[in-house]
């Protein structure tokens, strides 16, 4: 792409997300993800976001995932700035009202981060707090439209306008291609899409061939050309984690010959890892698929060793 | 209706320690309905305290009474004469009645004798089932009669969370996903494009994030 073309592009630009100007370029994004520590220091993310940096283009902020109490997504998010990595904070509709998340995001947007991801949250009776009152405010839907509309129209949810320094999000939302109603999910998708999802990121897929069910309903809707849509990877250390996730994880699914597959491994660290790569590989070729998204799950060690067995280095530098 | 579990009997039990006499007070109205504060029940409760004071040494007069309603002045009123020396009552009504009545009796010790649950439906002989939560806005015309606010355990209000999977809730797999039943209805109805619509974000201040409600019609008052 000349220098000009890219440069027009760029004007086009509604944030200065640095997610937005390489998806905007047409580059294959990869992101990551960083599970926030349990305690009240952010030192270890800061290493990784640190020793990471160049392998993905941006880090996932889980916001108190499954509902057990962690470093708030925000203050990770600012760790991972220190770090010199981009965050992708992650913002659910569980544990705040509208109020709390708008003045979350208006601090989020003035210690510098440019990218949010809006999810329902996992329900609380998951967590390490299952006696807790939920919010449930507003649904993620909401949420999306929300952000957007503080963005865009310069005015807070309740149409209050902001007068000044309105926070410029490059907005993220999930789909998970598994759940049910399967015919429902690219409707759904394609909803949250008009509520204002400048990208999505999906749920971790194992099963390939319904994934592509799922992209190709949403390729049919034209989904994919009005956003983002990066494909979620997990990589398994064990036969135990499939199993755990087949069994008890909502809306996984499972192939048994991925199973089978993982019982066979000698060393099933390795095979995890080829098992991925090889999922980077189908993905990359599916239609409408932007992007790649790793969620490691506390194995860091796995994101350059996949991203890189993937090829997708070195990471574009924009 | 409204639907109520009893307590535990150590609870209550606990509740009225040091009382001589106690009135176990029955309510006509749901409780009856929901098979835990009728007069069936208040009998049955009645001599389970009786029995249970006896055995702890702290025996304990114990009389039973009960009407139409606890939540309506009509009724209350006949609560009086069986007042007259009572220390405590056991109220069976739901928290409305045990309230009202309390409102009415501010000189008495009112003890609820339940757990009041949710609004919901008997959906078979011996099973009860939350089905409103008496959000102030109702949305059932928008969602094929089925409540997202209180059936889908995140109250989402625009599809089922990534969670749902065989028509049953992340949470559960006792809990039907009431997107899945929202799904179901309009596919049968031929209306899934209802489905397509943003809703916005719900008006809670309907709800009791309001304040507590209050509905006057001056059509009927006297
Ligand atoms: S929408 Fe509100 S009023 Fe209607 S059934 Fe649900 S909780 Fe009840
Ligand atoms: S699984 Fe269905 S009922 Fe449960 S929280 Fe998700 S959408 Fe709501």
């Amino acid at each position: 792409m000349s220098e000009a073309v890219a440069l027009d592009k760029q004007a086009e630009l509604k944030t200065d997300s640095k997610l937005e100007k390489l998806y905007s370029l047409g580059h294959f994004v990869v992101t990551g993800e960083l599970g926030p520590p349990q305690h009240a220091e952010g030192h270890e993310l800061e290493h990784h976001a640190h020793e990471l940096k160049d392998i993905v283009d941006g880090f996932n902020l889980t916001d108190n995932q499954t509902a057990i109490v962690r470093l708030s997504s925000i203050a990770a998010g600012i760790h991972v700035l220190k770090g010199g990595g981009v965050p992708i904070i992650q913002m659910t509709c569980r544990d705040r009202n509208r109020i709390a998340m708008q003045s979350d995001l208006l601090g989020a947007y003035s210690l510098g981060i440019r990218d949010v991801l809006c999810l329902s949250g996992d329900h609380q009776s998951f967590g390490n707090h299952p006696t807790s009152k939920n919010v449930y405010d507003v649904d993620s839907v909401q949420l999306i439209a929300m952000v957007k509309k503080m963005r865009d129209d310069k005015k807070f949810l309740s149409d209050a306008v902001i007068k000044a320094n309105e926070p410029r999000f490059f907005i993220g939302a999930v789909e998970n291609p598994f759940g049910d109603p399967f015919e429902f999910r690219a409707i759904r998708l394609e909803k949250k899409v008009n509520a204002g999802a400048d990208f999505i990121q999906t749920q971790a897929i194992f099963d390939l061939e319904k994934f592509a069910r799922f992209m190709e309903m949403a390729v049919a809707r034209g989904i994919h050309e009005r956003t983002k849509i990066t494909a979620g990877i997990l990589p398994v250390r064990s036969v135990k984690a499939l199993q755990y996730m087949k069994k008890d994880v909502a809306g996984m699914e499972i192939p048994d010959s991925l199973i089978e597959r993982m019982k066979k491994a000698e060393d099933p660290k390795k095979e995890g890892i080829q098992v991925a790569i090889e999922m980077c590989n189908e993905l990359k070729k599916i239609p409408g698929v932007a992007g790649i998204h790793i969620m490691p799950v506390g194995w860091e060690a796995a994101l350059p060793e996949i991203v890189k067995g993937a090829g997708f280095l070195p990471r574009p530098k924009v | 209706m409204i639907v109520a579990e009893i307590k535990p009997i150590e609870e209550i039990a606990e509740a009225i320690k040091g009382a001589k006499k106690v009135l176990v007070a029955g309510c006509g109205g749901c409780v009856t309905v929901c098979l835990s504060g009728g007069q069936k029940e208040t009998d049955i409760m009645a001599s389970a305290l009786r029995m249970k004071m006896k055995v702890d040494g702290q025996p304990l007069e114990i009389e039973t009474a009960t009407y139409e309603r606890q939540c309506d002045p009509e009724y209350v009123i006949r609560f009086k004469e069986h007042l007259q020396d009572v220390d405590a009552v056991v109220s069976m009504a739901c928290g409305v009645g045990v309230q009202f009545m309390a409102e009415n009796y501010p000189e008495i010790i009112f003890v609820p004798g339940q757990n009041t649950k949710f609004a919901g439906a008997a959906i078979e002989h011996g099973i009860w089932e939350e089905r409103c939560m008496l959000c102030g806005e109702c949305v059932l015309a928008k969602t094929g009669g089925v409540c997202p606010v209180i059936r889908c355990s995140k109250s989402l209000m625009n599809g089922p969370c990534g969670g749902s999977q065989n028509g049953v809730c992340e949470i559960s797999k006792d809990t039907p996903c009431a997107w899945q039943l929202i799904y179901d209805r309009l596919k049968g109805q031929g209306r899934l494009d209802m489905m397509t619509e943003v809703l916005p974000a719900k008006n809670w201040s309907k709800n009791r994030d309001g304040g507590p409600r209050k509905i006057v019609r001056e059509d009927v008052r006297l």
